[in-house]
């Protein structure tokens, strides 16, 4: 048996809580997601009202 | 070179430039506040329709005053201190670009005094959400975009700061969930002022005459991404003033740190859609939008409220019944510390915020019971219990835990800081409680005159609708009252509070730092990873807070009662067979 096979293998980190120690990913999310479903969707049900003749 | 202290008391590391940086901040809010409170006087008592104070043009401009300084300047300036506690001090770490920490606080202090000088002078008396087309002066808008990008400019050295702590390995382990919440509190706040920026910049120069003409749906879609999420942001960071309190006064652990930090993740994913209920009854936007955005995504966002209404409670059971307060349902909470105003004020925010402030959120929240009490009195109502309630005394709790802390100063008249939470949320809650009452009864919002004195179109309301606002008045009173007794508390300690720091003088209550020889540490000890806790290992602890969890129940039949009964009303006003 190698000497590599004795040492403690490093703790697995789980997906999710990779996600929740990456700031700047979830920055993004937290941007995407109202910027899509509140900002952008909003916009265009605005702009395709159509204007009074 | 030393840069740290280490407070004797509760062994916090404060890095000297984001020390004076957290208390900049703070006594910039607590200013701010001062201003919001005397003008709610002038609209508590214009409102209250025996006194009917102020004449109409003075209320609009008072209104739109107060308006302002407390869910914007107040909030904000408190919350960059809160992100620099919770980044530099909870992680152990120098604070990022310090220089451009103070040209933002700069840019904010220059726009907060612009956006009051336009109000004073009475021709920007638009209130807060200063609906196109109605115009105010140039300088108002520039105010308000000064203070978010001085405010961005906080989030991102929040940012850098977790970055610093990160390569510098000032932790084991994950992120504290204190600082979790408020990563989660500065990424609503990108958001907030990204809205800010895409609504506002165009609206000052439409005032300028550079553009022609604004769109009043659109500006309302967008400015409500801007006006309610950063209320958001507000939820966000006093949930995790609560589980930062619960953790000093009791060492309470959050009973799972996974679900805690779960919730956060649906605040981030979810929270800032509920800016939609806004637009509820506006014509031209489809329902899809409007459902999908409050009825659906916002009710994820209220779990996650939910949760941490059942773990911040249920944590600190846990720990008071680990010291032996076991006996009945109730006696760890009996048994806390009611005299001491961190901890009263933070678990008075707490009920207030989710008994008031969460049922008649999702009232509102949903679109055909929405219309019952929209643009009603119902609605300030509301708002003064999750933010007036919720933050504001969750904040004023806070900084009683910080004077001795931060300020290094002991608290003036303790016994007049013992009795403000009780008085400010009595005031504020028969303020609340009645207001919702006079909105049932479909008192306007924002309206100077129920008599409509003088008006082409008139309505008559019922003496019960004044009878409700007179008592709300008197709530009022007595909640700005509280609110006077907090500054005189804070103000006092740090003029006159006995110096608990040699070097602790009048300048160092402002933002000055303390004696070179206070900052005696190079470079903290790495924060620790905490163990593992027996229940989360398990996943079994089921019933170890039997009080909470009846709590929680209470909440939830208050909650099935008071939402049926709404849909009875709109049954009522609107007979469908």
């Amino acid at each position: 048996m190698s000497q590599e096979d004795d040492l403690p293998r490093p703790e697995r980190i789980p997906f999710f809580q990779r996600v929740l120690e990456n700031p700047f990913l979830l920055l993004f999310i937290g941007i995407v997601m109202p910027t899509v479903f509140y900002v952008l969707w909003g916009v265009m049900e605005v702009a395709t009202i159509p204007v009074a003749p | 070179m030393a840069q740290f202290r280490v407070c004797p008391d509760s062994g916090f590391y404060f890095d000297k430039s984001a020390e004076s940086l957290m208390k900049a901040n703070a006594v910039a809010g607590a200013v701010s506040l001062l201003i919001a409170g005397i003008l709610g006087l002038g609209v508590i008592l214009t409102r209250w329709q025996g006194v009917h104070l102020l004449p109409a043009d003075t209320f609009y401009q008072v209104l739109t005053g107060h308006g302002i300084n407390a869910l914007i300047f107040w909030i904000i300036f408190f919350e960059m201190a809160i992100l620099y506690f919770a980044s530099s001090t909870l992680l152990r770490t120098r604070i990022a670009a310090p220089r451009w920490a103070w040209a933002g606080f700069a840019l904010m202090i220059i726009g907060m005094v612009m956006n009051n000088i336009a109000v004073l002078q009475g021709n920007s008396s638009v209130m807060m959400t200063s609906y196109a087309p109605m115009q105010a002066a140039p300088h108002f808008y520039l105010g308000l975009i000064l203070f978010a990008v001085g405010a961005l400019i906080g989030c991102f050295v929040f940012l850098g700061t977790l970055v610093i702590a990160r390569d510098d390995r000032t932790y084991e382990g994950s992120i504290p969930l204190v600082t979790f919440g408020a990563l989660t509190a500065c990424i609503i706040a990108i958001f907030t002022i990204a809205c800010g920026a895409i609504i506002l910049v165009p609206t000052f120069l439409w005032s300028i005459g550079y553009i022609g003409h604004i769109d009043a749906a659109m500006y309302r879609v967008i400015w409500w991404g801007l006006g309610h999420s950063s209320q958001q942001i507000n939820v966000a960071a006093h949930v995790s003033v609560w589980y930062l309190i619960i953790g000093v006064l009791f060492n309470a652990r959050p009973m799972s740190e996974k679900v805690s930090r779960s919730a956060f993740l649906l605040y981030i994913l979810f929270l800032q859609l509920a800016s939609a209920h806004h637009i509820l009854v506006d014509p031209g936007i489809s329902s899809e939008w409007k459902v999908f955005n409050t009825s659906y995504a916002m009710y994820l966002a209220v779990l996650a409220s939910m949760i941490h209404g059942l773990t911040i409670p249920g944590s600190m059971e846990v720990a008071q019944r680990a010291k032996g307060y076991t006996k009945g349902m109730f006696e760890w909470l009996r048994k806390a510390p009611w005299d001491n105003p961190v901890f009263s004020g933070f678990f008075f925010a707490l009920i207030i915020f989710g008994f008031i402030g969460g049922i008649t959120g999702v009232v509102m929240g949903t679109e055909q019971i929405n219309i019952i009490i929209h643009n009603t009195i119902y609605v300030p109502a509301h708002f003064h219990a999750t933010v007036a309630v919720g933050t504001t005394l969750t904040f004023m709790a806070l900084t009683y835990l910080l004077i001795p802390v931060l300020f290094r100063r002991a608290l003036f008249l303790p016994w007049m800081a013992k009795w403000q939470p009780y008085v400010f949320s009595a005031g504020m809650t028969l303020m609340i409680l009645f207001q919702l009452g006079a909105g049932t009864l479909g008192v306007s919002r924002r309206h100077w005159d129920m008599d409509f004195t003088g008006a082409m179109l008139s309505f008559e309301y019922p003496g019960t609708a004044y009878t409700l606002m007179a008592v709300a008045g008197v709530g009022g009173v007595l909640g700005v009252l509280g609110g006077a007794m907090y500054l005189i508390v804070t103000v006092g300690s740090l003029l006159f509070g006995k110096k608990l720091d040699e070097s602790a003088g009048l300048f160092q209550g402002f933002g000055v730092p303390l004696a070179p020889s206070s900052y005696n540490v190079s470079q903290p000890e790495r924060l620790p990873m905490a163990p593992k806790l027996a229940v989360e290992e398990h996943g079994s602890g089921g019933f170890e807070a039997p009080g909470t969890f009846a709590l929680a129940m209470a909440l939830l039949v208050c909650f099935v009662v008071y939402y049926f009964i709404n849909w009875d009303y709109l049954a009522s006003v609107w007979p469908l067979s």
